[in-house]
């Protein structure tokens, strides 16, 4: 890929936030159609709600570690530097080498444990807000709070020094963006693992009180370098291009449904289900996630052969009228649980309870401060990142 | 009716204590613990919904 292609591939195209018709055709119709994927093979992509569920959850049939899916055209890393590389990389593992990965981090995410994140997050967040109100209207809602919230807790949670996120956060955006060559993207991989390599020899000389600090303690003898390595830089990305699009992009949704703005910044009360819907109607993981069958399976009516790519299509999965009634329309009042927004099965986003927290307190700090915000461009000119694994916007203008 | 947890299957997703704090706890290692095996109103409602979100399969309800 030296060029970009004019069109992201059929399962990444959209409209503003809407799927693309031919998306939605695809799951009112067959179910499954073969595609051409962004990982260079042909692929089959699943679009319903109750055949993705069905996929993810089975991780014997529909494997992660098949390896197909890390298989970029013109990625000319030598084999070994594709090892290494995926060493740690939970969302590359099937159990039980994922589940020995996955139990090394689930004490630092529990439920009650993002509580005890809570006021500092809440800090977080008002500092921002201060500063953007310092800074005065107009601003642009990405850099000065989507992404620098998100951001500034996991570097925190990870222990990684915050004065490296400009690098960091340049990095990891275009490594993911599709639309930039391969070589690039390459280059930019290797010099997120030295970085990442030099993050972890720190951590092992001298273990701060964070993540990293706490896998070297208590797990260092049961994990290579590598391993180490993969999940910090696994987290520091996961933590960086999720929640920050859900920002931006969950902003621009309620600025564009201005009633159920209001209920969000009225009714503390809403915003558990708010969170829920904002996820579901913008399943911001739009590349569909990869799963390489392992046996002959039958999904959708079709028969698949073993050893073929299999991609599920979260966006139209979460708009499947056999999941929820009218479910192109926004409505931050249902708020249905069961959305497949961060994934299902064992690899079911690990950051969740965090994402979540992090959403509850952000939306509606931002619009309590700044009640009469707005949009400073018209809806067409918003740039939205169409070429991206993480569906999001490049910049929000807004005032108030 | 009767929950179980399988806590060799369970992720530490935590959606079975957003669901139900009354029923469902995590240990120290993020690992789902039953605190009512036979929930009874609105906290068997929560616990069904709980089955269902369950994302790695570890729970399950006997009637
Ligand atoms: S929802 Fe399932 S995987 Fe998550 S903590 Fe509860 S039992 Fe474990």
């Amino acid at each position: 890929m030296t060029q970009a292609p004019p069109l992201p591939p059929l399962h990444m195209q959209r409209d503003r936030f809407d799927p693309v018709p031919e998306l939605a055709e695809v799951r009112e119709g067959p179910g499954i159609r073969r595609v051409q994927s962004v990982f260079g093979a042909p692929a089959w992509l699943v679009a319903r709600h109750e055949d993705v569920r069905e996929v993810l959850a089975d991780a014997s049939r529909f494997s992660n570690a098949g390896g197909l899916a890390m298989r970029m055209p013109g990625d000319t890393r030598s084999a070994e530097e594709k090892r290494r590389a995926m060493a740690g990389q939970m969302l590359a593992a099937d159990p039980p080498d994922h589940t020995r990965l996955r139990r090394f981090l689930t004490p630092e995410f529990t439920v009650r444990r993002m509580r005890r994140l809570e006021p500092r997050i809440v800090e977080i967040v008002d500092e921002h807000l201060d500063a953007m109100e310092r800074a005065g209207s107009p601003a642009d809602l990405v850099p000065s709070f989507a992404l620098p919230i998100p951001s500034l807790v996991i570097c925190e949670l990870l222990g990684v020094p915050y004065a490296d996120r400009d690098e960091f956060q340049h990095r990891t955006g275009r490594q993911l963006d599709l639309s930039i060559p391969m070589d690039e993207r390459v280059a930019l991989q290797r010099e997120s693992r030295a970085y990442m390599d030099r993050l972890v020899a720190g951590a092992k000389a001298d273990p701060g009180e964070d993540v990293l600090g706490m896998l070297v303690r208590e797990h260092g003898d049961e994990m290579t370098d590598d391993e180490l390595a993969g999940i910090a830089s696994l987290l520091l990305i996961a933590g960086h291009e999720t929640t920050s699009n859900m920002l931006g992009l969950g902003t621009l949704a309620l600025l564009r449904h201005p009633d159920q703005l209001a209920t969000v910044r009225d009714d503390p009360e809403s915003v558990d289900a708010a969170v829920e819907e904002l996820m579901r109607w913008l399943s911001i993981v739009h590349t569909g996630v990869a799963r390489t069958t392992t046996t002959e399976v039958e999904i959708a009516g079709q028969t698949i052969p073993a050893g073929e790519l299999v991609l599920c299509a979260l966006p139209t999965a979460n708009r499947d009228p056999g999941f929820v009634d009218d479910p192109d329309t926004l409505d931050v009042s249902r708020g249905a649980m069961g959305h497949l927004a961060f994934g299902h099965g064992v690899h079911h986003c690990l950051g969740a309870p965090l994402a979540r927290m992090e959403m509850r307190i952000a939306f509606p700090a931002l619009l309590r401060r700044f009640p009469r915000l707005a949009a400073a461009v018209p809806f067409e000119e918003v740039p939205f990142r169409a070429f991206h694994f993480v569906y999001g916007l490049h910049s929000l203008p807004v005032t108030w | 009716m009767e929950i179980i947890a399988d806590r060799d299957l369970c992720i530490g997703a935590g959606l079975c204590v957003t669901s139900s704090e009354a029923v469902f706890d995590q240990d120290d290692d993020g690992i789902v613990l039953l605190l009512v095996g036979e929930p009874e109103g609105a906290d068997a409602d929560a616990a069904r919904q709980a089955v269902s979100l369950c994302p790695s399969g570890a729970l399950r309800v006997e009637e």
